[in-house]
């Protein structure tokens, strides 16, 4: 699909995106293996420090390190975009690519509840969820996935159902192919860039619907680092220190850009007819 | 006992307005190694009968009658068994090499993967099997091609590796639709000349679809015309060629284009088009368009025997060449 000659000045939103998705996933993993303070060690004697060459991004109530802190809750993220990215794009797709296989009453089926689930606004389910299992990281990833399948049994029955309509396919079955083998080795390889291109802005999504629940006090519980959390708390020192909320915040919507504008890039390349057509 | 006998198979579209019959009553039989060629234009049903006895019907139409393959009929199989004989006994090559193979995979894994499916193979013994093949069809330099991708292959080598899907297997029973129909002339004439050599060779009979008279005349034994979701006439290639009974056989070679046409004749046209099949009469369906239809032809013609093995449907034929 990426040509050799590629001219990537012609793809600005697939540069920018893929420059600071990368730059993100370098933090993530140096956060791993060092932070420039511990991220639990509490120091109340400097609290509320403003940026300062020792701490770049000053210090919050507890005398925490804020860029140390971003730099954690970073990891955060990336997990939960992983893991409820990969929840719904594994049960996504299989439902999709099953419903478009077997069509009839099971296609109805599956798509009722593709329905039912897409009729909740994503963060409210979300809530009910951790609501009724109890807060924390775990649940939180879990709800966020859930209501990501429909996204993409959705995605992945429509453009399964235009790949059953080619004539390789037919061909395919002319030759004896039954239904789960064209899907395993016809149908997922030709929807496998879309899925991808949607896997992105979901990563994004499930990114923001985290720090939604953790501002809310049902994602990730303390000590563990998270963007969302760390907008919850700055909530409260609004007046005394503003840029404790700024920080946060900026990171969230740098990573969500970064996820967006990569996702762009990746439709556009993958199909250019498809452009700003959002699924 | 015929490879194939076909027994009035009709084939009905379920719509909001009743079902409508898109193939009536067709009965025909193909011996072992025969080569039967269907001739007729777009819409008279001959594509829906082929997909009718490979059992790959589109959504929502019916098939009733009896298609019977070596004794088994198969408008009563199940899918498996369907799956089973598909690409093993009976095989199918598509009129569109361009959009037939699948786009992300290597011509020689494609080819392969019949041969992995049906005859239980290793991966790599075939993958040379599939090289062989590719070579056989004809196509150059065939274990380096094996590696290409479809879109790196022009239209001929692409539907040369069709066939050699279809024949990986070496079915007892190939149905070609359209078979050369997408391809430049030049091409098709090798591809015709393939498909002959190859059925003589592994005795396979040819089921052969097509509206390119040319075709038909140099590869099938017999041909039946069809119109309008019936075999107006059927018969031994020559004798259906030179004593063309029914009126639209008649029409049909009126309008090929030949060299005496360019001489100042003018080349006739069937008049009209081919009418929806709900439109359709009762009793000839060519009735409307055809140059001799009177009231009679409302009811059913009767099958008029003009050679031995040659028949038509038609009320006029003995005014027929």
């Amino acid at each position: 699909m990426i040509a050799a000659g590629f001219a990537w000045r012609r793809h600005p939103p697939l540069v920018i995106g893929g420059v600071l998705t990368l730059a993100l996933i370098a933090i993530a993993a140096l956060s791993l293996v060092w932070t420039p303070y511990p991220v639990t060690e509490l120091a109340i004697a400097r609290r509320l420090q403003s940026p300062s060459a020792a701490h770049w991004l000053g210090t919050d109530q507890f005398g925490r390190d804020v860029l140390s802190m971003l730099m954690a809750g970073s990891r955060n993220s990336f997990a939960v975009g992983f893991v409820a990215v990969g929840i719904g794009l594994v049960c996504g797709t299989t439902l999709g690519a099953f419903a478009a296989a077997r069509r009839g009453w099971i296609d109805d089926a599956v798509m009722r509840l593709a329905d039912f689930t897409f009729a909740f606004p994503a963060v409210i389910s979300a809530i009910m969820i951790t609501a009724l299992a109890g807060p924390g990281a775990i649940n939180a990833i879990v709800a966020i996935g859930i209501f990501t399948i429909p996204v993409f049994a959705r995605l992945a029955r429509g453009a399964a159902l235009q790949v059953w309509s080619r004539e390789f396919v037919l061909a395919a079955r002319a030759a004896g192919k039954g239904a789960p083998r064209i899907t395993l080795e016809h149908v997922l390889p030709n929807i496998a860039g879309l899925l991808v291109v949607q896997a992105t802005i979901q990563f994004a999504l499930a990114i923001l619907a985290e720090a939604g629940l953790s501002y809310l006090g049902l994602g990730a519980q303390p000590p563990q680092a998270s963007w969302g959390k760390m907008l919850y708390e700055a909530q409260t020192f609004m007046q005394r220190a503003p840029l404790l909320a700024i920080f946060p915040g900026a990171a969230i919507a740098v990573a969500v850009l970064a996820f967006n504008l990569l996702g762009d890039g990746l439709r556009d390349l993958v199909d250019p007819r498809l452009r700003r057509a959002r699924a | 006992m015929s490879l194939l006998e076909v027994d009035r198979l009709s084939i009905g579209l379920a719509g909001e307005a009743g079902t409508i019959r898109l193939v009536r009553e067709v009965s025909f039989a193909i011996e072992r190694g025969e080569t039967l060629g269907i001739v007729g234009e777009s819409g008279s049903g001959k594509s829906l009968t082929a997909l009718a006895i490979m059992g790959l019907l589109p959504r929502g139409a019916i098939a009733s009658g009896r298609v019977v393959f070596d004794g088994e009929n198969l408008l009563a199989a199940g899918e498996s068994r369907l799956c089973a004989l598909r690409g093993d006994r009976i095989a199918m090559v598509f009129q569109e090499p361009m959009t037939s193979l699948n786009p992300v995979h290597r011509i020689g894994d494609q080819v392969a993967e019949s041969l992995r499916l049906h005859r239980g193979m290793a991966r790599g013994q075939a993958f040379r099997e599939a090289a062989a093949l590719l070579d056989r069809v004809g196509i150059p330099q065939a274990a380096s091609r094996a590696l290409a991708y479809p879109h790196e292959l022009s239209g001929g080598q692409r539907q040369r590796a069709m066939i050699a899907i279809a024949l990986a297997c070496r079915p007892a029973l190939l149905i070609a639709d359209e078979p050369t129909s997408a391809l430049d002339v030049t091409v098709q004439a090798q591809i015709v000349r393939l498909l002959r050599d190859l059925a003589d060779e592994i005795g396979m009979a040819l089921l052969l679809i097509s509206h390119d008279l040319g075709v038909i005349g140099l590869l099938a034994d017999r041909v039946q015309v069809m119109y309008g979701g019936r075999i107006v006439e059927a018969g031994a290639t020559k004798d259906v060629f030179r004593h063309r009974a029914h009126p639209y056989t008649q029409g049909l070679f009126a309008a090929v284009p030949t060299r005496a046409a360019r001489k100042g004749r003018r080349l006739v046209a069937i008049p009209g088009a081919v009418p929806k099949p709900e439109q359709l009469p009762p009793g000839c369906p060519f009735y409307g368009r055809c140059p001799k239809g009177v009231e009679r032809c409302l009811s059913e013609p009767p099958a008029v025997a003009i050679g031995e093995r040659h028949h038509a449907h038609c009320f006029f034929t003995d005014a027929a060449p």
